[in-house]
């Protein structure tokens, strides 16, 4: 009984501090993201449960999307999503790694500053701003003469056949290109930053060039963090909502050519969810954003991993 | 051997030229998408623009005054939610919170953080457009208010901690107490970073489109209250780019120079005051 009163004791004291207030205070608001986070997972599965009661699995596979007779598919956002996120990946990646490579190690500092800063910037121009010129800057580039040009020169692949809109899966890819770019560099060139000085004298101080240093030593030793990097902007593509619904088209099929106009998850959302009156069409569409949910938390928990491993190595050796 | 050596050179120099000219790429965008907007908006903008409402489809003239107070309004109702929830949610994880239930929460708010707006759109739906059978600024606001909480949650932590531990030890020292040296003194120190980097979470937030399109909706007239439905400056932008009439054309143009505006002017002035004060390359 002493430790008990003893402890409740100690309990009076630090409550009439205030600490104790404080304390369970902070905890209660910290716990406010935990709650929106439940609260996020329990809204999405309970208000899409009409749709995974019907369609179970197959809403994944189904084909078509019909939503006046009835037949709710998801493959052709899926695909549309998946083809777009990679054009993204395929241009975004060697643009957004060689700059975070520039701007870490080769730029001089002064330059590194300012260009840093301009991306900075650039990751804050906000995703209609950037549909609005995919609207009437972009498309007519692509309708003439990127994709003619294309055509003509790697015509012989499936990816660039067929029927030239300017709209389409291409020019949301490019789109998404752009905007990932600049969230890839600013963390790739973080974790480049991590890696211990130590690293590059030591390979320079054996005669390594510059280059060397970098493209041997510091790049490996920050890779899993530029892996993160390249996986969280894969996870801001799949989720990229406006500037995709403005330059992809809008039609739910699915189509080998790149030129061809086409639908993504995101933007079926964006488009129908107003327009949407049975029950059925909005659980669907609601299960739709339970999907892409899923995928970015997936992709992002495994990149704030790979970030985290990065980091904590660089500055644990420093 | 001197052959092998020039060539080593000579890749130095390349690849020094090919990552230069990516991050140039980068770079210029920032400088195209700035020129284009002044170019095609700064034409486009006139005193209407900021004073009328819009005029019905198809008709030319009328301006956007109702969708920049909705912005503003949504803007506002986000931050009277998130700005209290972030800041004190941020002093746990700074000053209280052990290293477990510290890294949960971090976690979970970067995780959120990573979700799609548009899936937060649904979210703000069901929870507040559903019970109250009516699209509002209040749906909006609190779209964006779950945007805005994790990314204030990690700037108030990011600045309180690097309040230097003399500091805290010099008011502990002095008799207070854990609470009252966190609130009267390292806050105080770490004030304007928070307010800077809370100003930069408004930023991000004001451009949000995606989780207003159905949360706060539109509106072609003023909102006459917040369980009303608004128009906005973003989802304005988006209605007109897409419609077919070339004068809608012309006040997405404008309506995008004056958010990009806005938005980048924050962003610098915040930038600039977080600045380390003696900084020399790295």
């Amino acid at each position: 009984m002493p430790r008990a009163a003893a402890l409740s004791r100690t309990l009076v004291r630090r409550l009439r501090t205030g600490d104790e207030i404080a304390y369970l205070a902070t905890l209660t608001f910290a716990n406010v993201i935990l709650l929106i986070a439940a609260l996020l997972v329990f809204e999405l599965w309970t208000t899409s449960a009409l749709s995974r009661q019907r369609f179970g699995w197959g809403f994944l596979t189904g084909s078509t999307w019909d939503p006046i007779a009835g037949n709710f598919g998801a493959l052709p956002f899926i695909y549309g999503t998946v083809v777009t996120s990679a054009v993204a990946l395929l241009i975004g990646v060697p643009l957004g790694v060689s700059a975070a490579i520039f701007l870490a190690e080769l730029a001089p500092p002064r330059v590194s500053d300012g260009l840093t800063f301009v991306i900075e910037l650039l990751a804050a121009v906000p995703s209609v701003i950037y549909g609005l010129l995919g609207v009437f800057l972009l498309v007519p580039l692509m309708r003439d003469p990127v994709q003619p040009f294309l055509r003509q020169t790697l015509g012989f692949l499936p990816w660039f056949q067929g029927p030239n809109f300017g709209v389409g899966y291409l020019a949301a890819g490019v789109v998404l290109a752009v905007m990932i770019v600049p969230l890839m560099t600013s963390i790739s060139r973080e974790a480049l930053l991590a890696v211990p000085r130590d690293q590059r004298e030591a390979a320079l101080a054996v005669g390594a060039t510059r280059w060397e240093a970098t493209w041997k030593v510091v790049v490996p030793y920050a890779r899993l963090g530029i892996f993160g990097s390249v996986f969280l902007a894969l996870a801001r593509a799949i989720g990229e909502t406006m500037a995709v619904t403005m330059v992809i088209g809008n039609n739910p099929n699915i189509s080998a050519s790149l030129f061809a106009p086409g639908y993504s998850i995101a933007a079926v959302i964006a488009n129908e969810f107003t327009e949407a009156t049975e029950a059925i069409h909005i659980a669907t569409l609601i299960q739709l954003g339970l999907v892409l949910f899923a995928l970015t938390i997936i992709i992002n928990a495994l990149a704030r991993l790979l970030i985290l491993m990065t980091t904590r190595k660089g500055t644990a050796q420093q | 051997m001197m052959y092998r050596f020039r060539w080593r050179k000579i890749v130095n120099l390349l690849m020094f030229g090919i990552t230069g000219l990516c991050t140039l790429v980068t770079v210029a965008v920032l400088f195209l998408i700035l020129g284009y907007l002044v170019w095609k908006g700064g034409t486009s903008i006139n005193l209407d623009f900021f004073t009328q409402l819009p005029k019905p489809p198809g008709e030319a003239g009328g301006g956007m005054a109702n969708a920049i107070l909705g912005s503003a309004q949504l803007v506002l109702v986000a931050a009277l939610i998130g700005v209290p929830v972030g800041f004190v949610g941020g002093v746990y994880l700074a000053e209280f919170g052990g290293p477990t239930w510290s890294f949960v929460i971090r976690y979970v708010a970067d995780l959120l953080n990573g979700v799609p707006s548009i899936v937060l759109g649904i979210f703000a739906y069901s929870m507040v457009v559903l019970p109250m059978r009516n699209f509002s600024v209040l749906a909006g606001g609190f779209a964006l208010s779950i945007i805005f909480i994790p990314l204030a949650v990690r700037t108030t932590e990011q600045f309180l901690r690097a309040v230097e531990q003399p500091l805290r030890e010099g008011a502990l020292a002095l008799g207070a107490s854990k609470w009252k040296a966190i609130a009267t003194v390292v806050i105080p120190a770490a004030m304007r970073g928070v307010a800077t980097g809370m100003m930069l979470g408004i930023a991000r937030v004001a451009g949000e489109t995606a989780p207003l399109l159905f949360t706060s909706f539109n509106n072609r007239y003023w909102s006459s209250g917040i369980d009303e439905p608004a128009a906005s400056l973003p989802v304005m932008i988006f209605t007109y780019a897409i419609s077919p009439y070339p004068d809608w054309h012309r006040q997405a143009w404008a309506a995008g120079l004056v958010l990009l505006a806005l938005i980048l002017v924050v962003n610098v002035i915040a930038r600039v005051l977080l600045l380390p004060k003696h900084a020399h390359g790295h």
